[in-house]
């Protein structure tokens, strides 16, 4: 397991560094996209208001608090922001990096075989945020530099965060087609089975 | 009978209030697992995990701020006293403390009206804020359980209606088998609520019941309390890990409700609450004094 500090944009070198179970810091522009996002540039095919080439995407709708008065420019403070759950995305996240050009998909749980391959494709990796903890996320954010999409409502939104060494960022899918999580899964389904008979005649409650 | 503008102001303020300190902070039995799990979890990233929880919840508590960026659809379970006095103004103050509580906290906009499919803005939607109603006799208090149902937690909610020959080892299996599932994205370590009724629907219900009793408590029939015991090792002998990265334990524990079944069915429910648990629950008087007893020793 290697430790690994990114600046956006990342390169292919960069992506090709990096293994599963390693851990990656990041510098720079990262921004927030989910279902609606995915959904609106991959199947309605419009075209993401923020360049994505070589940076971040973030599975998550964070809690945004608008600081700026009436009148004045818009502007908003980041009050929490944790990773979703990213399986949400696996149906379009291989397109999403062929269309946009983001090389690091940070969230939450596993991404299946369709992401795998997109992440093998298109040299990108995804990688888990620890789950629940926002405070330390949106601690970790330096800025809120804008907002696209906001028709979407806040969670949907496509927010584009400055960050500062934004992690632990476990690497869970490499560009090498190692995926994790389905490794945890099938270690997981064999001890459920072994689990499962040992319950086997202690739950016969019927008379 | 027209509500009483300054009790829905008093009481709406007072759960709003309790709704804000329940978004940055974990009830006392969740928080006493989560240390006992920590303490066995020493190796690989499962170590690294518990760490930033545990930041994690001392800068929620520092900063004022909701510990998760997901604050849930609003879900309230009210048990409400025959003789409470404010029976009439009780569901408005929901709803305002609601619109409160998602201004003050400040709460995320989850409310997303289904159809037309827009976010409501201020988590007010058709039957949002969920409200369950139990009718308690010989009583003047409301006690009130606020429940931030995430979606994480949410995905691995599931009910079906076996046959009885499929048995108890049938429900297990289910349990088993969306844990290992959607359960590894749902951030555990879980609470695990399992409801066993004549129909889906109860059990769905009862599942999610079950998930407002303590971490740690026991159901009173001692078979169904078994049943508790052998699925939660059973779970744990699987290691999910925090964040379903791998360790030595899966689950926070695994609470049971049951109703009577029909002869011909065996209904379960499923229902996941995260390591975040973010349940509370208050006894409100006619005086409007209180008692937060699921986190004890803070002050609203």
């Amino acid at each position: 397991m290697s430790t690994f500090h990114f600046t956006l944009p990342v390169t292919d070198e960069d992506i090709k560094k990096v293994h599963i179970g390693d851990v990656i810091y990041l510098t720079g522009d990262v921004t927030t996209g989910r279902d609606d996002v995915h959904h609106r540039v991959v199947v309605s095919g419009k075209e993401s208001p923020v360049d994505l080439k070589g940076k971040a995407i973030f599975h998550a709708g964070p809690i945004m608090k608008k600081i700026s008065s009436e009148g004045e420019e818009d502007k908003y403070k980041i009050i929490s922001v944790g990773p979703t759950t990213s399986m949400r995305m696996e149906k379009a996240e291989a397109e999403f990096l062929a269309i946009t050009g983001a090389k690091v998909i940070i969230g939450k749980g596993g991404m299946g075989p369709k992401t795998t391959q997109g992440c093998i494709d298109n040299t990108a990796i995804h990688t888990i945020f620890p789950g629940g903890c926002a405070v330390v996320a949106a601690e970790q954010c330096e800025d809120v530099e804008g907002v696209e999409w906001l028709d979407l409502g806040m969670p949907e939104a496509m927010w584009k965060l400055k960050v500062k060494e934004f992690g632990p960022l476990i690497v869970s899918i490499d560009s090498y087609g190692g995926n994790l999580i389905e490794d945890n899964k099938i270690r997981f389904n064999e001890r459920k089975e072994k689990a499962l008979a040992g319950l086997k005649g202690k739950l016969d409650y019927m008379s | 009978m027209p509500q009483d503008k300054e009790t829905v102001e008093r009481l709406s303020d007072l759960i709003s209030s309790f709704m804000c300190h329940a978004s940055g902070h974990l009830p006392d039995d969740v928080t006493k697992r989560l240390n006992e799990m920590r303490e066995v979890e020493t190796e690989g990233f499962a170590r690294q995990i518990y760490d930033v929880m545990d930041e994690n919840m001392k800068l929620a508590d520092s900063l004022k701020r909701p510990s998760c960026q997901d604050t849930g659809l609003p879900q309230f379970f009210a048990r409400v006293g025959a003789g409470f006095p404010y029976q009439n103004d009780l569901e408005a103050s929901l709803v305002e403390a609601v619109k409160k509580a998602t201004v003050r906290a400040p709460l995320r906009h989850n409310a997303v009206e289904v159809f037309d499919e827009y976010n409501t803005g201020n988590n007010i939607g058709h039957h949002i804020p969920w409200i369950d109603w139990e009718l308690v006799p010989d009583s003047d208090e409301l006690e009130l359980y606020f429940y931030m149902a995430g979606g994480g937690c949410s995905l691995p909610g599931m009910a079906k209606v076996l046959m009885p020959l499929e048995g108890y080892d049938g429900i297990a299996k289910a349990v088993f088998d969306q844990m290992t599932s959607y359960g590894v994205n749902a951030c555990p370590p879980c609470l695990v609520g399992i409801g066993i009724a004549g129909s889906a629907e109860v059990a769905a219900k009862l599942s999610k019941k079950a998930l407002l009793r303590p971490v740690g408590s026991h159901n009173e029939n001692p078979k169904a309390a078994q049943m508790e015991t052998l699925i939660e090792e059973g779970l744990n002998s699987i290691g999910l890990g925090p964040g379903g990265l791998g360790g030595k334990l899966s689950c926070m524990g695994v609470n049971i409700e049951q109703a009577s079944r029909h002869p011909a069915t065996l209904a379960m429910g499923l229902s996941t609450a995260c390591w975040a648990h973010r349940r509370a629950g208050i006894r409100i008087k006619p005086d409007f004094s209180y008692d937060f007893f699921t986190h004890k020793g803070a002050s609203l």
